[in-house]
């Protein structure tokens, strides 16, 4: 029997990425948000999640993808990471989908830039590319300062 | 009780043992005649062999039987504890642990064998090595026979005692005097330590009935579950002001009470003493000593100080680190000490005190002292400060450079310190706990370095207040007061200097810091001042410098539970922390410490504190120093230190004669060379020749003559005229400008040329030679 996994997929400016499920701890509506000054761009600010502060990252901004409209409705994915939760903005949740580890291909050579670092390549489905997001990658708190062409590409 | 859960309790009292067996090893080096101790070593060993039998760990019976059977032969008096032993069991103790940390890991006690240890330690049980120095255990090792039958009936003691590891009682067969006694020993260490650790008397019976092992886990999770009662209780407190239901005001109340008695009490359970992670403190002093050759005695003050246990485990390594450097770096080599007057042996001392809230942890040593001269230059080889920085800097600013990354001035780099790293990873630290740390230091008498840390992090109270709609908590342990400035105070209050906000607070001028400029949140530009027309300011204190933070409004004080930020935000110096306030919404708390930096309030502000003044004013009388002023050639304004100076003459020109072309004068039955300053100072060349070897004009006034003595010679330094003899503390220096000037400062409020007496004297030496030299060509 092929290999398979299962991945929590959401959108975001209209592209489909996936997180390892197992490494989710949950998806929830967006909370009140303190701002953190001085902090990174990408640093959305602090949310309490039931008695658990959650730091909020920006992951458009994180991938370098266009900011969303204002007042656009915002979805968390509250990950797992080494350093405690962090929660990835989304803008829409998708399925729980499986797949097999037979459809996954690295990134393409021409995806450059800092990035590529958090992409690990994208799963084939059937009508669309799901990217695979590296969670501990994602949740570093740094601006992604060169302009990378990803996202423009498509 | 499974199996797992008895390995685990078995490696838990294990590392206990083991940590005692570091402390009771140099104690007992110091001592090798104290018998308690060294029953007491066997026991610990005998107890862990014991044990490991019985659990199937073959490789780690095998290493403690053989430094049990060494212990043995030590404890039987056949042999004397030197440090070659001690270093052998020390490296079993090593062993020991290393294996333990296997079977935490693995379950099983690893693959190495330790086979050229278990040599060692075979080896050093034959006598032969020891018997030359010593005789005393020679005369018993005869009484008692060979040594392989000694070694034979230690070995069935061991095993018999095994099922029974606390009673050395089972073996008594042939049981010489000195057995006795060791056994009566044991027993006496044995109820000391129950005394000890508990009132009740006898042995372990009692330990297990007064104190319980509870999980460190555990104990986090109460303590955050605590956390979270205290925000609801400071939720439901909200309510009360708003309704009057004497039922419900009287449970809040009582709630109140109790929630505040939980955490008191929950805190205490996560307090530790000091002395817990002090104990291995003479392991390492004696480790770094003998790795060094030196040879150091440590002493400890207050080693039941108590501190909560996230502090005592972020602490640690940064004293480990003061401790080793203050060896490695600060204790000098026995000759040297010999030669400076001091004991052979150095001292360490650590001290442990509360205060204010803080818990004071001072290392001292009585070692070389920082060298104030090699840290300067140091710092501007480096390019951390220029010259003229290192100039205006005080002693104690100098000092505390040893804290920026990368600074070392060893010589050379050892492998315990000199790297140029430690003291800032120790400053860093010690300041993310919310502590500080700072530095004295006499030259050749030693260093003491302080370090201020918070009693405990998980709640503390704080002020909270409002700035740009979010708010802020301010750790109370920095707040000093606060100020309200209304009406038209609130506009005239705030004065500027050159840019710079500043409040005149009882006549001293505070430095004002936006907090919303600072955090980037200002509504707009020049928001803050114009807030309904008040000034709320928050006095704080940071790194003993005070400073006025500006803030939009104050709430009020609230117990609040710190939950640290992403590791990755901690480079976000300004704030400490997270905490959920009473309406569920997060509120940063600011690092006062990082803020003020980042206000540059540290390193600018001339605000000191009362208690720091007057140290200082202490500090300068002592700095301050006498010169003496006159007048150079030119009408320069001259001074040299009053210290250099032996006498001050005056002769009439007539009594000035020439020798060759210098001038000299007869001055007590000497002759004394004159040296002209006009000459010395004098740099055209053309005028030079002729000043050189002109006679003293005799239609001028007598001439002015100081004194000096230098390196055992006295001369005549000729001035244009003494001006006055002042005290000053010559604070504000800058380089010189010429020659023969070690730099200009500031005596007297006006800008003095200080000399350069031994350079001149060369000067003076080299022309006199040159134009002799000269002379002797043209003739």
């Amino acid at each position: 029997m092929a290999q398979t996994s299962q991945f929590c997929t959401f959108y975001l400016d209209k592209l489909l990425f996936g997180v390892e499920l197992k490494g989710v701890q949950e998806v929830i509506r967006s909370l009140e948000m303190t701002r953190l000054p001085l902090a990174p761009a990408v640093v959305r600010g602090l949310m309490n999640l039931r008695g658990q502060i959650v730091t909020a990252v920006d992951l458009r901004r994180r991938l370098n993808l266009a900011a969303a409209a204002p007042g656009a409705i915002v979805m968390n994915v509250v990950v797992r990471s080494e350093d405690g939760a962090v929660s990835l903005l989304v803008d829409e949740i998708g399925d729980v989908v499986e797949v097999e580890e037979s459809s996954f291909e690295a990134p393409p050579e021409t995806l450059r830039g800092s990035v590529r670092t958090m992409i690990l390549g994208v799963h084939k489905l059937n009508d669309r590319l799901m990217h695979v997001l590296d969670i501990e990658k994602a949740c570093q708190m740094t601006d992604v300062a060169e302009a990378a062409s990803f996202g423009r590409s498509h | 009780m499974s199996d797992a859960e008895i390995v685990k309790d078995f490696l838990v009292e294990s590392y206990e043992n083991l940590d005692r067996l570091d402390r009771d090893l140099v104690e007992l080096e110091k001592n090798p005649q104290d018998r308690n101790a060294l029953a007491g070593v066997f026991r610990t060993i005998h107890t862990i062999k014991g044990t490991c039998g019985f659990l199937g760990f073959p490789k780690l019976e095998k290493v403690a039987h053989v430094g049990e059977n060494l212990l043995s032969r030590l404890r039987d008096g056949h042999l004397l504890l030197n440090p070659e032993i001690t270093t052998a069991l020390l490296g079993m103790v090593d062993a020991v642990r290393q294996m333990l940390k296997e079977i935490e890991t693995t379950g099983a006690d690893g693959e190495i064998d330790y086979a050229e240890l278990r040599d060692k330690l075979t080896r050093l049980q034959e006598p032969a090595a020891q018997a030359a120095k010593t005789n005393a255990p020679a005369t018993k090792i005869q009484r008692a026979g060979t040594p392989d039958s000694i070694a034979q009936a230690s070995k069935p003691q061991a095993t018999d005692v095994e099922i029974q590891p606390e009673t050395n009682r089972s073996r008594s067969e042939g049981d010489e005097p000195s057995e006795k006694s060791a056994e009566s020993g044991a027993a006496r260490a044995a109820e000391t330590e129950g005394q000890k650790n508990q009132p009740a008397s006898a042995g372990s019976a009692s330990a297990s009935e007064s104190t319980v092992r509870v999980h460190v886990g555990l104990l986090d999770k109460v303590m955050t579950l605590v956390g979270e009662l205290v925000l609801a209780r400071n939720q439901v407190l909200q309510y009360t002001g708003r309704v009057q239901d004497p039922g419900f005001l009287a449970a809040s109340q009582r709630l109140n009470l109790i929630t505040t008695e939980l955490q008191e009490g929950i805190m205490k359970t996560r307090m530790q003493p000091i002395g817990n992670i002090w104990g291995q403190f003479p392991r390492t002093v004696r480790d770094v000593a003998l790795g060094c050759g030196k040879q150091v005695k440590i002493e400890m003050e207050g080693k039941e100080t108590e501190l909560d246990k996230t502090i005592i485990e972020a602490i640690k390594d940064p004293l480990t680190h003061l401790v080793r450097n203050s060896v490695d770096h600060g204790i000098e080599l026995p000759e040297d000490r010999v030669k400076k007057g001091k004991e052979p042996i150095g001292r360490l001392i650590l001290r442990a005190f509360h205060e204010g809230g803080q818990v004071n942890i001072e290392i001292s040593d009585d070692g070389a002292g920082l060298n104030f001269d090699r840290i300067r230059k140091k710092a501007v080889e480096r390019g951390v400060i220029t010259s003229d920085q290192a100039l205006k800097m005080s002693e104690r600013e100098i000092f505390n450079l040893i804290f920026l990354p990368g600074f070392s001035t060893a010589e050379k780099v050892t492998n315990v310190s000199g790297r140029g790293v430690g003291m800032d990873v120790v400053k860093t630290n010690v300041e993310r706990i919310g502590g500080s740390v700072g530095v004295q230091s006499t030259a050749g008498q030693g260093t003491t370095v302080k370090v201020k840390i918070p009693l405990t992090l998980a709640i503390i109270p704080a002020l909270v207040v409002t700035c740009a709609g979010e708010r802020y908590a301010i750790p109370q342990l920095s707040l000093l007061e606060l100020v309200r400035l209304e009406g038209d105070k609130a506009i005239k209050g705030v004065e500027l200097v050159h840019g710079a906000p500043v409040y005149r607070l009882r006549g001293r001028l505070l430095p004002l810091v936006f907090l919303d400029r600072e955090l980037g949140v200002a509504a707009d530009a020049n928001g803050g001042t114009a807030n309904n027309g008040v000034v709320n300011i928050v006095v704080l204190q940071a790194d003993e410098r005070q400073f006025g933070l500006v803030v939009d409004q104050i709430n009020d004080t609230e117990e609040i539970v710190v939950k640290p930020l992403r590791k990755q935000l901690k480079s976000i110096r300004t704030f400490a922390g997270s905490s959920i306030m009473g309406d569920g919404k997060v509120a940063l708390i600011l690092d006062v410490l990082g803020l003020a930096q980042r206000a540059n309030v540290v390193s600018q502000s001339r605000e000191r504190t009362a208690s720091e003044k007057t140290a200082e004013t202490a500090h300068q009388a002592t700095e301050k120093q006498a010169f003496l002023l006159f007048a150079g050639p030119g009408d320069s304004r001259m001074a040299i230190p009053l210290s250099t100076l032996a006498r001050l003459e005056e002769f009439p020109v007539a009594h000035v004669e020439m020798s060759g072309s210098r001038w000299v004068t007869q001055y007590r039955g000497q002759i004394l060379p004159l040296i002209r300053l006009d000459v010395v100072m004098e740099e055209r060349r053309a005028r030079l020749r002729a000043l050189q070897s002109a006679p003293p004009n005799p239609d001028a006034g007598p001439v002015q003559v100081l004194v000096l003595n230098h390196e055992g010679r006295s001369f005549g330094l000729v001035v244009e005229q003494i001006l006055d003899i002042v005290e000053d503390r010559a604070a504000v220096k800058s380089a010189a400008t010429r020659d023969s000037v070690l730099y200009s400062v500031v005596i007297g409020e006006r800008v003095t040329e200080l000399l350069d007496v031994p350079s001149i004297l060369r000067k003076a030496e080299a022309d006199a030679k040159g134009i002799a030299a000269g002379g002797g060509g043209v003739n």
